[in-house]
Parts: structure tokens; C-alpha cells; sequence
């Protein structure tokens, strides 16, 4: 199977003033199309670390990153905006809308940044408002929205650019369990249309979803299997 | 991303941020609206100032020499001009009987005189008195009636051509031709009026009365000194003319070859010089002004934009996040804040144009010409790219990472 993403010796160190903070310690994962995975481990051993640089938001230290074999790491700014609008949709844990505008208009701005023309904009953010379920809340504002319809919109604008990648931290964080799991229902979807997804976790009820968990100790890599749940319907291989 | 597109894109999203801050964004532009209300007042009133005195300098001729006693905008003290000895009708004769570079001359004179209609009585009337020349000297033209002949100057008839000013008095809606008014306390018959020259700084050329000069000696005296008023063949050839008046003067005055003339020779040009000086006075205070309050208004625009900035780092963040490149970024706040200067810029023109109106029914004429709107737009995007530029530049090269966590 092609591989999407490729970690490779993965270091990150925060410089916090004399002292350096090594937060991520040699990471290497290798990620195919059409996985679903799960990242977990206690809180501060570098999941959203990880996640970030996934996400070309951040850099490594040191390390090479190959996103569909390209090299992440020599990259330019521009190149890695255009990663992150195209290719990767992120769905975080406290949402991240913009407040001051509506739902479709929250869904429609990554199209407005890779240049699409208005009606064909509109066009695609109903769309995946629909797909998710919001056909009747698309002129609602974030903060007329409940959490997990905040995060529905959310969901709906990493996926209006077609993204092959959907990274998701903690995405029912705030979340109570019935909504956590109408979420997770969603992306059960987006992996059976054939999306790669990694999504990061504390629960295991939300991780038994995915279909390879990955654990996280201390910036480095503790266990990475198959979940046993899910292996009867589809056999990953993991080297 | 398609340019067009993208600042379409960015001025909606400034718009919206304006308007979610409206007091502050206007509290920010006030510099702005001062600096662009200064420099509309100012360019007014100096465009104003300029009309007016072109039209007015018309009366005094570009090419017409005034050989006075006095000088304009001489610089020696009054009482030697005055101490010198009056130019008299011989003199003026003189010139006239020799001169070659000069297709028409006459001489005038001119007193402060109280006129009367039946009741009305108008006063500080500029009464002049000069042959039929004048009118070809000075290029005068009538707007009724006509000017006095030869015969008329010559024999000293009772004639009288008035001004503008004193036909708005005398005869609002009445035909002023051939009606008795009184200079002084003699009568005199219209035959004709002026067309109107205007005004400068409160000073009207149109309050004036032209009579024979026979009859204003006869009349009024004849202890006066008198203007010889010499147009110039030829414009370009002005300092020839001018050479050859004050030999002729010399001559006539009988001052020898080395010796200082007692005798001013004026033209248009002395006005233009101190009339300059005085426009360019109201530039340098209008500008500094201007440049001042413009200066505050881009620091006062500068900080908002810093602190819209910072406060709306998440924003930067999650914008990023979707995939805003630094370009994008830079641009949505320099629109922003090019859009705030620009309202700015409105702001000060909707202020500044009926202001100009007052100053124009009050104190000094003043024009709004188009240039000066698109002047206004101008500073305005100018000052708004200028003092947006850092903010914007901060924001552009935020972190995603770091912008996102920002509370
Ligand atoms: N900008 C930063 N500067 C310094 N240290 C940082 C910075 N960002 C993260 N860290 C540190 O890196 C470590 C890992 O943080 P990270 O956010 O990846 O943890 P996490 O696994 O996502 O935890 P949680 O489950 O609580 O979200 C933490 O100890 C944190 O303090
Ligand atoms: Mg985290």
C-alpha cells in the first residue's frame, strides 16, 4: 500500500531558557493510505507535538518528515501553507472557528485561500455542512452552536478541500460521550470513503475506533499494534 | 491566488473587523482625519486665493508699465517716495511724443471720492481720471454701454464710467446709461460700466469711477502726481520698453546719465512676487500642519494595528492553519488598515469641504478642485500602507503553532 507519511528520526527540542526541553525523542512512524490510527499516551509525553509537525504546523529539530514523498523539511513557508491548505485537514480539540463569522463562511475559507471563485466556494462548504450534518444551522455563528455542532463545522472545514490526510487531537476532548461518539461516527465515514486518519487520544473508547494505536511515553514511541477489535476487517501490516 | 480576488477577499474581512470596533477605528483615524481636513482647507484656499488673484492681476496687465512716484512693495522708507518731486501731464507728453516700443499709453490719476444716486450715496469710490487710451492701455472692456472718445477726454465733458461694485449699488435692476450720479459734488452722466475684475483679500477692483483727467484737474486739482501707464509692444520685449521709459524719464526730469532715478517704474510682477510669498506662507504653515497631524494620526493607526494584531493572534493562527500564506496574512491587515485610513480620508473631506464653503462666503475666496479629492485618497492609501506595514508584517510571520496556542 502507498505510504503517505514517513517519520524518520524525529527530534524536538524547546529551548526554555538555559535548559533544553527534548520533547520528542527519535520518532519513527510510518503511515499508510486508508489507515485509521490512534495516538495515546499520558498527558505531556508529545502527542500534540507529534500531531503538529504531522500537520506541517510545526517543524522537527532534526529529523526527516516525507509527506507523499515529499521532503516536509525543505519546504518554504509558502510550500508548507499550501500543504496544510490542500492536503491535511486538522480538527482540534477547542475547535478553532473563527467567531465573528457564520458556519458556511468558517467552511468556506480554506477554498478562499486556495483561490476558488465565490459560487463555487459556496457551492462546496454547503456541501460538506450537509455531509456533516448542519444543513439547517449553516448561518448559525460558532457561539450559537453547541459543542457538537462547533465541531461538526470544524470537521466540515477540514474537509471541504478534499484533503487525503485528516488529523484530528482530542477532537471529542470537550465533548460529552453520546456527542464524542456521533463524532466519531463521522470519521468511520470519511475512513470507509478511503481518507488516511490519525487521531489523537486519552480515551480508550475512542481509540478502539481506530484500527492501529500508537503509544506515546516521553517523547518516544512505546507500543504501535494492530488493534485486535478491529483487525478481522481490514489487515493492516505494520513492519 | 488571483490578486483581485484576494484583495477582494481582504477588504470584506476588514471591513467586518472595522465594523466589530467601530469607535476605536474611528478614534484611530482621527489623526488621519485632521491630517486630510488640513491639507483640504489649506489646497482650497490657496487654489481659491489663486483664481481670484489671476483673474484680478488680469486688470493690471502683464505687459502695461506704471511709472509712478512710488514703487510696489518698495523697500525704502515712504517719505522718500513721497519727498519726490510729483510726474506731471509734461512729462507724460514727453514720453508719449518720443517712445517706440509701446502701442498704447495715458496718463491717470486717482483719488478716494463719496459718489451719489438720488438717496444712495456710496463711499471710498477709487475715482479715476485718464484720457480715451486708457481703455486700449489697459484692455479694458465694457459690460454695458461704452467708453469715453477721444473728444469727450479731450474736452473735459462730464462723463463718467463706473465699476462693477457701483452699478450693484446704484442701479440693481435699472439700466445705469445715461443717468446724473455725483462724484463729490459734481454731477456726471454714465455712458458705461466696467465688466467686473474681482477681488483680492478683501480688497475690490470694482469700486471704482473712470472721468476724463481734463475735468478731474479742473474739478478736484491739479497739485497731483500723476501714473503713466505704457503698454508694451511686445510682452517678451517687456525689459526693453522698460529701458527705454526710464531714459525717456531721465530725460524729461532732466537727471543725468549716472544720476538715481526719482521715478518708480512698476508692473505685474512686483504683485506676483509678494502675492507669492504670501500663498506660500499659508503652504508652509497648511503643510506642517498637515505633516504633523499626519504623522501623529500613522503613529495613532500603527499602535491599533499592533494591538488588533496581537489580539487577534488566535485568528493568524487558525487562518495559517487552513492554509494562509504569510502574503495572505500581510495583505488582510494592510487592507485593514489602509481601509481605516481611507475612511479616515473620507471623514476629513466631508469635514473639511463645508468648512471651505464658510471660509469662501466669509473670509477668503476658495475653489475644491477634482485633484484635490483624489489628493486626499492618495495620502490617505499612502499613510495607511505606511503605518500598517509592521503590524502587518508581525502578524504574517507568526508562527502557526505558537499564534494557535496564544489565549
Ligand atoms: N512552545 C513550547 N515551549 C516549551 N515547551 C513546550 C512547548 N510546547 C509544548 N511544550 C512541552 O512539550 C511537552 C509535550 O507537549 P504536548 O502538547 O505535545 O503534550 P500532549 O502529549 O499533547 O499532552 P496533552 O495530552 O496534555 O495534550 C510538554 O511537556 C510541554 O510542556
Ligand atoms: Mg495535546
Amino acid at each position: 500500500m502507498e505510504t503517505v507519511i514517513e517519520l524518520k528520526n524525529i527530534y524536538k527540542t524547546y529551548v526554555m531558557g538555559s535548559e533544553d526541553l527534548t520533547v520528542l525523542k527519535g520518532v519513527d512512524v510510518t503511515i499508510h493510505m486508508n489507515e485509521y490510527v490512534a495516538i495515546m499516551g499520558p498527558s505531556g509525553s508529545g502527542k500534540s507535538t507529534l500531531m503538529n509537525i504531522i500537520g506541517c504546523l510545526d517543524t522537527p529539530t532534526s529529523g526527516d518528515y516525507i509527506l507523499r514523498g515529499q521532503n516536509v523539511s525543505e519546504m518554504d513557508d509558502q510550500e508548507l501553507a499550501e500543504v496544510r491548505n490542500k492536503d491535511i485537514g486538522f480538527v482540534f480539540q477547542t475547535f478553532n472557528l473563527l467567531a465573528r463569522i457564520d458556519a458556511l463562511r468558517n467552511v468556506e475559507l480554506p477554498l478562499v485561500y486556495s483561490g476558488m471563485g465565490k459560487e463555487e466556494r459556496l457551492e462546496k462548504a454547503e456541501n460538506a455542512l450537509i455531509n456533516v450534518g448542519l444543513e439547517d444551522r449553516m448561518t448559525h455563528k460558532p457561539n450559537e452552536l453547541s459543542g457538537g455542532q462547533r465541531q461538526r463545522v470544524a470537521i466540515a472545514r477540514a474537509l471541504v478541500n478534499n484533503p487525503a490526510i485528516i488529523l484530528a487531537d482530542e477532537p471529542t476532548g470537550n465533548l460529552d460521550t453520546r456527542t464524542g461518539e456521533e463524532i466519531m461516527a463521522l470519521f468511520e465515514t470519511l475512513h470507509e470513503n478511503g481518507n488516511t486518519i490519525i487521531l489523537v487520544t486519552h480515551e480508550e473508547d475512542i481509540a478502539k475506533h481506530a484500527h492501529r494505536i500508537i503509544k506515546i511515553r516521553d517523547g518516544e514511541i512505546e507500543s504501535d499494534m494492530i488493534n485486535p477489535s478491529k483487525v478481522k476487517k481490514t489487515a493492516v501490516p505494520v513492519e | 491566488m488571483n490578486f483581485f480576488l484576494e484583495l477582494k477577499e481582504s477588504f470584506v474581512i476588514a471591513i467586518s473587523a472595522i465594523t466589530a470596533n467601530k469607535l476605536r477605528s474611528v478614534l484611530a483615524a482621527l489623526g488621519i482625519i485632521i491630517g486630510i481636513t488640513a491639507v483640504t482647507i489649506m489646497q482650497t484656499a490657496i487654489e481659491g486665493i489663486n483664481r481670484a488673484f489671476n483673474k484680478s492681476i488680469e486688470a493690471v496687465g502683464a505687459d502695461v508699465l506704471y511709472v509712478q512716484k512710488f514703487e510696489w512693495f518698495g523697500k525704502e522708507d515712504w517719505n522718500v517716495y513721497k519727498n519726490r518731486k510729483d510726474i506731471n501731464m509734461g512729462n507724460f507728453t514727453f514720453v508719449e511724443r518720443n517712445i517706440q516700443s509701446a502701442t498704447a499709453l495715458c496718463p491717470s490719476v486717482g483719488s478716494m471720492k463719496t459718489l451719489k444716486y438720488g438717496d444712495l450715496v456710496l463711499e471710498n469710490v477709487r475715482t479715476i481720471g485718464t484720457t480715451a487710451d486708457y481703455q486700449a492701455t489697459l484692455g479694458i472692456n465694457m459690460s454695458e454701454g461704452r467708453f469715453m472718445t477721444q473728444r469727450e477726454s479731450d474736452g473735459g465733458y462730464p462723463v463718467a464710467m463706473i465699476g462693477a461694485d457701483v452699478k450693484k449699488a446704484f442701479f440693481e435692476n435699472v439700466n445705469p446709461i445715461g443717468k446724473a450720479i455725483k462724484i463729490g459734488s459734481y454731477n456726471f452722466r454714465v455712458i458705461g460700466v466696467i465688466e467686473k475684475q474681482g477681488s483680492l483679500l478683501g480688497m475690490s477692483f470694482d469700486s471704482q469711477v473712470i472721468i476724463p483727467i481734463e475735468l478731474f484737474f479742473k474739478l478736484y486739482g491739479t497739485k497731483r502726481s500723476i501714473s503713466i501707464n505704457i503698454k508694451a509692444a511686445d510682452l517678451n520685449n517687456l525689459d526693453e520698453t522698460k529701458e527705454e521709459v526710464i531714459a525717456l524719464m531721465k530725460k524729461t526730469r532732466k537727471i543725468s546719465y549716472g544720476g538715481r532715478d526719482d521715478f518708480g517704474v512698476n508692473q505685474q510682477e512686483a504683485f506676483k512676487s509678494t502675492y507669492e510669498s504670501l500663498t506660500g506662507l499659508i503652504k508652509i504653515i497648511g503643510t506642517m500642519i498637515t505633516m504633523l497631524a499626519l504623522i501623529v494620526g500613522s503613529i495613532g493607526i500603527a499602535n491599533i494595528m499592533f494591538v488588533t494584531v496581537k489580539e487577534r493572534t488566535k485568528e493568524i493562527g487558525i487562518r495559517k492553519a487552513i492554509g494562509a500564506k504569510r502574503r495572505n496574512i500581510l495583505m488582510q491587515f494592510l487592507i485593514e488598515s489602509v481601509t481605516i485610513c481611507l475612511l479616515g480620508g473620507v471623514i476629513g473631506l466631508l469635514i473639511s469641504l463645508p468648512i471651505s464653503f464658510i471660509i469662501d462666503a466669509f473670509i477668503l475666496p476658495t475653489a475644491i478642485p477634482l485633484w484635490i479629492v483624489f489628493l486626499a485618497i492618495f495620502i490617505s492609501v499612502f499613510f495607511g500602507v505606511l503605518s500598517g506595514f509592521f503590524p502587518a508584517w508581525t502578524a504574517a510571520k507568526m508562527d502557526p503553532v505558537d499564534a494557535l496556542r496564544y489565549e
